[in-house]
Formats: C-alpha cells, structure tokens, sequence
C-alpha cells in the first residue's frame, strides 16, 4: 500500500505533470479562467487518465508495439467521447465554457505520456493509481491557477462576486496573465524544493531503456560514456 | 595572505556612476514634467511622485526581503517611476498607476536580478499591463487644462488619421496642449531633455535619430496623410529619447545601435498606420528589446589582430 502511495504522491508533487514535466501547458492556460471551468476540466482529465490507464494496462500484452500509439488513441478517444456526452447531456453550461478542449483531452500530452511511460509498463493497480495522481496533480495546478485568475482577473469566485466592479486586473483573464501566472507557479515550486535541498531535475517516468529514449538526461549521458 | 587579483583591461575608471547618468535623466525629464504640469493640473505632479516613490518602495522592500544590498540610491527606479506616470493620462486613478509601478519593479526588474539584469524595459512593461487592465482608463484622455471643452478628446494622432491635422495645428502640437498622456504630449520639452542627456553624453544620438526618421520615412512610404507631424505626436519622442535608449535593453554597438533605431521605426510606423496607434511605440520598444542579444551577436566588434571564432 505504501508502494502505492508513492505512486500517487509522485504524480502530485514529484512528477506533477503540468509544472514539472510540463505537459498539458495548452489546456492549462486556456481553461484556467474560470474556477468552475477549472475544476471541471480538472475532473474531466482525471477520469479519462484514470479509466484509460486501466484498460491501456489490461491490454497492454495484446497491443502489438508497432501500432501502440493507434491504439491508445481510439481507447482515450473512447473515454474522451463518454465525458463529452455525459457533461453535454447534464452538465450544458460547463461543456459551453469548455468548448474545443474538452475534445482535445484526445490529444492531451499527459494522457498519452502516461499511456506510453507507465500503463503500457505497470499493472492494472499502479495504472490507476499513476492516472489518478497525475489527473490529481494536473487539477490542483488548473484549480489553483484559476482561482488566482478568476479572483484578481474578473473579481468573482466560481461566479459569486468578490472584489467590486472596477477593481479587476483584467490582464490576468487574457493570455499573458496566464503565462505569467503559469510561469510564477514554477517559480514558486522550484524555489520550495530548493528549500528542501531537493534538486530540479524533471524526469520522463524513465524505464532505464536509454538505448530507445531520446531525453538528454544525466543518466543517458553517463551510459553512454560507458 | 590576501591573494592580489588583477582583471583583464581596460583599467581605466571613471567618476561616471550609475547615480550620475540616472540623475542627468531626471534633470532632462524635469522639462517634460512643468509642461505636463501646466497642461495637466496639479495632478500630474501628484501621479509623478506617487509612482516614483512606488517605485523606490518596491525595490527597497524586495532587497530587504531578499536579503539583497540595497541599490535604491542609484535613482534607477525613480527614473522607473517617472517614467511609468508619464505614460498614463492625467486622470489615471492612483492605485492603478502603483499597480504598474510593482510590475514593473518587481517582476520586470527584481525578479530577473536587478538593475542591468533586465531584458526589456521595466517602465514599458508596466504600461503594457496597465494597458490590457485597465484599457478604459489608460485610453481616456482629457482635454488640457483651460480650453473650452474641457471632456475627454482626441489624440492627435487619431486625428491624423482622419486627415483632420494640418500644419495650422503643428505649433500646437509641438507645444503639446492637446489630450494624451503625461509626459509625450511637449515634444519641445521632450527635445530639449534629449538634446540635454546628448550634450551630458548620457546618450548617443543615434537611436533616437534612427528612430523617429526611420519612422517618419516609412509613415510616409505606407501613405500616412501626416508623416512629419506624426512623428511629433503620440509618444514617439518618449519612447524614442527616454525609453529606446536604455542602457541595458539596447545594443551596445553604434551599428547595433542604428539597427535597433531603424527596426523600432518601422515596426511603429506599420502599427501606426496599419493597427492601431494606441501602444504602437511601447510594442516596437519592446519587441526590439527581445532581439537585442541577437543585434549584439551579430554586431560584435572583431578585437585588433583577432580571428573569427569557429
């Protein structure tokens, strides 16, 4: 059980995908906006991690390794198409404010990496654990993100209002306000682990293959020196 | 024993300080600010002070709690702040301008290092996030002080545009006594600051030359109505005098140099007459501040007897 702690805690904090591997930046900046889209895309992407990891997991000995990447594909797109339907029939006004990117959890690069880094390599148990850390760690930042935004940009909370009319940064609600923010939250977490004498060192859930791996990281560098 | 360190040349050393060259910047803003003052009202003075000491708090506050050596005595951020308020119109509420002044200071200066650790000018920054936060009131320009209609009115370069400037109204213009912000509307006090800063050689002339004929030539190229007086109006003189000649954001090289100025002119003269105006300066600054490191690489000097590096 504690194996498996670690393995959600890694996708939250160690490997959090949005500000230390750095996938999923698109969705990031373009949602976080608005708390309820925040959260709900955070949600969205959380169960489509979760639920594909488990069956990419499943399956993962029948899918011949040529055509992988095809096949995880029509599996997210599945998962993808469910949410879409489910949130369009109960959930109208968030589909709304969603719009293109919830379709385009399809193409999200931390659905696919974890396809590709974890479940395709794990059991069932780690998968889902591994998805929903990662869908965790991506819906803290895409929440946190949008609360900063939503507060200071437009002056309401999840559309209740704050701070009076007049007062707003309207920067923040625009896209370099969520650059900005986007590139403070990194700072924040860098400098919180340097406090905690850790290193920054981003890794991409290394397998130890460095023959197949194409990063430039320390550990491929000394095996190729040897 | 002390170790004796030696540093590669040039040994020469001069009285020249930071505090020196910022405070000759003060002294050739100071005319822009009595004619903003007797354009504007009293309340020109009030938003000058106001940001400037802004300015100076930030900086002070984020040294001391970073630990850092305090620097505010090298005037830098009270150039900053003046800066900064002669770019908003009279009417600027206070706490928007103060908005400005932190980011410039802090996330545009201090974050990155401090004084000449800045890739692009603090004060433009500042403005351009006011811009986009408060669009209305950075974009409301009332009319100077004593005319009749005393309501918001057009800039002139808009009026340019319409073809409604002559040069009965050049005089005018040059004096500044029309609606737009602080510290651009005189160009005479902004000419005469920079002749001031040239003679004290805290600039070379070549930006802001390069600058507004560059600008003027390429305006007049894209068929603006009005290319020489525009160059006179809206804050080109600012940018070009005060802001384009940046120690630290612009080119170390008289060629660079020249780059730099022509590069600023044609990008303003294409988003004065083919955009909008509004911002058309500050953007050009801006954007040719991030290509600065590439203008230094291609401009750099070969040393005496050098070889090309490989």
């Amino acid at each position: 059980m504690k194996e498996k702690m670690k393995i959600l805690l890694n996708g939250m904090f160690k490997e959090n995908p949005v500000l230390i591997l750095a996938l999923g930046c698109c969705s990031v900046l373009a949602v976080s906006v608005s708390v309820s889209g925040g959260l709900g895309m955070g949600l969205a992407l959380t169960f489509v991690l979760v639920c594909s990891n488990v069956v990419i997991s499943l399956l993962r000995n029948i899918i011949p390794s040529k055509v992988r990447i095809p096949c995880y594909i029509v599996v997210i797109a599945t998962f993808v198409t469910l949410v879409e339907m489910l949130m369009e029939a109960y959930l109208k006004s968030l589909y709304d404010s969603l719009g293109v990117f919830l379709s385009l959890i399809v193409v999200n690069c931390i659905v696919l990496g974890r396809a590709e880094m974890f479940a395709s390599k794990h059991g069932v148990a780690d998968s889902f654990f591994d998805g929903l850390g990662m869908g965790i760690g991506y819906t803290m930042v895409i929440t946190g993100m949008s609360v900063v935004r939503e507060l200071f940009g437009s002056g309401t909370l999840l559309g209740i209002r704050i701070i009076p009319e007049g007062y707003q940064l309207s920067i923040l609600t625009q896209a370099p306000g969520g650059f900005f923010l986007f590139g403070c939250a990194i700072a924040i977490l860098v400098a919180a682990m340097a406090k905690r004498g850790k290193k920054f060192e981003p890794k991409m859930g290394c397998d130890g293959n460095c023959a197949a791996c194409h990063s430039a990281c320390d550990e491929r560098k000394e095996a190729e020196v040897k | 024993m002390k170790e004796l360190l030696t540093s590669v040349s040039p040994h020469l050393r001069s009285g020249r300080t930071t505090q020196k060259i910022m405070g000759d910047v003060l002294i050739a803003l100071c005319p822009a600010l009595i004619a903003s003052v007797v354009i504007f009202g009293p309340r020109t003075l009030l938003l000058t002070l106001v940001s400037a000491a802004a300015c100076v708090a930030c900086e002070y506050i984020w040294e001391r709690l970073m630990k850092q050596p305090v620097t505010v005595t090298d005037l830098s951020a009270v150039v900053t702040g003046v800066l900064l308020a002669f770019n908003v119109p009279s009417t600027m509420p206070v706490w928007e301008l103060i908005v400005g002044d932190v980011v410039a200071i802090i996330c545009v200066k201090m974050l990155f290092g401090g004084i000449g650790c800045n890739f692009v000018n603090p004060a433009l920054v500042g403005r351009v996030v006011m811009f986009f936060s408060f669009t209305a009131d950075m974009t409301t320009f009332d009319a100077p002080a004593g005319t009749i209609d005393a309501l918001t009115s057009a800039t002139p370069l808009a009026l340019i545009r319409d073809g409604a400037v002559g040069w009965s109204e050049f005089p005018q213009i040059l004096l500044g006594v029309h609606g737009g912000v602080l510290g651009e509307t005189c160009a005479v006090a902004l000419i005469l600051g920079g002749v001031y800063l040239c003679v004290r050689k805290v600039i070379k002339p070549i930006i802001p030359l390069a600058y507004v004929g560059s600008c003027m030539l390429f305006m007049w190229i894209f068929g603006s109505p009005q290319p020489v007086i525009a160059v006179f109006s809206g804050g080109l003189l600012l940018g070009a005098i005060f802001m384009a000649t940046d120690y630290v954001t612009t080119p170390t090289t008289n060629t660079g140099k020249l780059i730099f100025g022509l590069g600023c002119g044609l990008l303003t003269a294409l988003m004065r007459c083919y955009a909008s105006s509004a911002g058309a300066v500050t953007f050009s600054i801006l954007l040719m501040n991030l290509v600065v490191p590439y203008i230094n690489d291609l401009t750099a000097p070969k040393p005496f007897g050098g070889v090309e590096a490989k």
